[in-house]
């Protein structure tokens, strides 16, 4: 299908780009990669009366280093992403979860910041933000602000982000030497999700010292999972103390039934996959 | 209307399109490209990737005001002065296709794929090809057709990991199906 008529707008500045939103009448869709807006509108489920596209804002790409953080321009594609040495170095499971995003078509179209802000609960970088205490920069007409990922994800496909605001840096704090592990269930032809789980521990000697288990697709907006966190605090990690902590990986959830898995398979597949993936993370 | 400037195959266009043409139409409805189909119109089967600067994307996703400035690459623009690519001259002699309406976009993002991993494994290119989905499901001849581009357009002979000639087809199982001699 042909999506419906729309104003284009094409700035090559982040001001630019808010004077063009602020401007763009009632409806504006903010347009990253397009690989889930395009086809959105194909389908006419938006129908967006002016659409500005990013893909020209050169300062929008890219990561850099900055004090004991990296920072993700919001336009770095997933391929960037998949290519860039500060996230091989500081932050991986960004670098694994990526892989699992789409296929390599829409990797090179689709960014990191156009992922989150579009909060799909079946997404993947969700939740491998919310593990690894992500900030997300934001800007507007009056300036910026900073949110956490805590903060960030308000509900189903909603965000924190305001009515003529634009996602423009998301900040990493590095955690190099910890281990990291993206464990992904999902359909082969589809890479969307049923549910992942995003592992990152910090280990010292024979023990846990640390860990960050965030959980994708287990209600409408990406989880942390407190209780396997706290219960692998300072835990031996041997595969029965991870095992214990794992059948907590879906404590207080309540994710939703589809034609891939009901909600109760899904718990199920939280546990199992937590358990994987903080197993993988700790080198185990 | 807006206009664009935009080489494809090598030829340089300037054209009129509304911002809400998908780079597929322009392609095939003002440039008469037809090589580059659409198949699934919902950016999973990959049956319309061409290379946008050199990275193969679906072209049933991207905007034809997006590639403003940009160089185009279809299945149309690949071989040079009659010469099938070796990734076509492999899809033909490993007979990768059945019906071949996946064929331009397998094409298309085989090539990227080799284009970033020379040598790749028969995992490597199932998982490089995820994002082209061929329906007649005759996925071993596609990576076996992939394999033996990789090791010509790298010059290498065929490796280990490649075959000489495509599957066997079982006849006995399909006797209708007899093998023309």
């Amino acid at each position: 299908m042909i999506p419906a008529p729309f104003a284009y707008a094409r700035p090559s500045t982040i001001d630019e780009a808010l004077q063009a939103v602020a401007s763009g009448g009632e409806d504006v869709k903010i347009l990253a990669g397009g690989q889930s807006l395009i086809p959105v509108m194909r389908l006419r489920l938006a129908a967006p009366e002016t659409v500005v596209d990013l893909t020209r804002v050169a300062e929008l790409r890219g990561v850099r280093e900055e004090g004991d953080a990296i920072v993700v321009g919001a336009m770095t594609t997933h391929s960037d992403v998949l290519s860039d040495p500060l996230i091989a170095r500081y932050a991986p499971l960004i670098a694994e979860a990526t892989e699992t995003v789409a296929d390599r078509q829409v990797r090179h179209r689709g960014t990191f910041g156009g992922a989150l802000a579009h909060a799909d609960p079946a997404g993947d970088l969700p939740a491998v933000a919310l593990a690894l205490d992500a900030e997300f920069v934001v800007a507007g007409l009056e300036g910026r602000r900073t949110v956490p990922a805590a903060d960030f994800f308000v509900d189903y496909l909603t965000t924190a982000l305001q009515e003529g605001e634009l996602l423009v840096e998301i900040r990493i704090p590095k955690r190099e030497g910890w281990g990291m592990h993206y464990e992904k269930f999902n359909r082969v032809a589809q890479a969307w999700s049923i549910v992942a789980v995003a592992a990152a521990v910090r280990m010292e000697g024979g023990r846990i010292a640390e860990a960050r288990i965030g959980l994708t697709n287990m209600g409408p907006t990406p989880l942390r999972a407190s209780a396997v966190e706290e219960a692998l605090t300072g835990a031996e990690a041997t595969g029965e103390a991870i095992a214990a902590a794992a059948e907590h990986a879906a404590d207080g959830t309540t994710p939703s039934s589809d034609l891939n898995a009901q909600a109760d398979y899904r718990q199920h597949l939280a546990q199992v996959l937590t358990r994987r993936a903080v197993t993988a993370a700790a080198g185990l | 209307m807006t206009q664009i400037s935009v080489r494809v195959d090598g030829a340089s266009y300037s054209d009129d399109v509304e911002p809400r043409t998908l780079l597929v139409h322009y392609l095939r409805e003002q440039l008469g490209k037809v090589g580059t189909v659409v198949g699934c119109d919902t950016s999973n089967c990959g049956a319309c990737t061409v290379h946008l600067d050199g990275e193969a994307v679906k072209s049933c996703t991207v905007f034809a005001v997006q590639a403003d400035g940009s160089e185009v690459t279809t299945i149309e623009g690949i071989s040079q002065n009659g010469t099938l690519h070796p990734m076509q001259k492999a899809f033909h002699e490993m007979h990768g296709l059945q019906c071949g309406f996946c064929t331009p976009g397998m094409i298309m993002a085989s090539i990227d794929l080799v284009n970033d991993n020379p040598d790749p494994s028969e995992d490597e290119v199932r998982e490089g090809i995820e994002g082209n989905l061929c329906r007649c499901t005759g996925y071993q001849n596609i990576v076996r057709a992939v394999q033996q581009a990789a090791g010509e357009m790298h010059g290498r002979a065929a490796s280990g990991t490649s075959h000489e000639s495509p599957a066997v087809v079982d006849t006995a199982a399909a006797p209708h199906v007899a093998v023309q001699s």
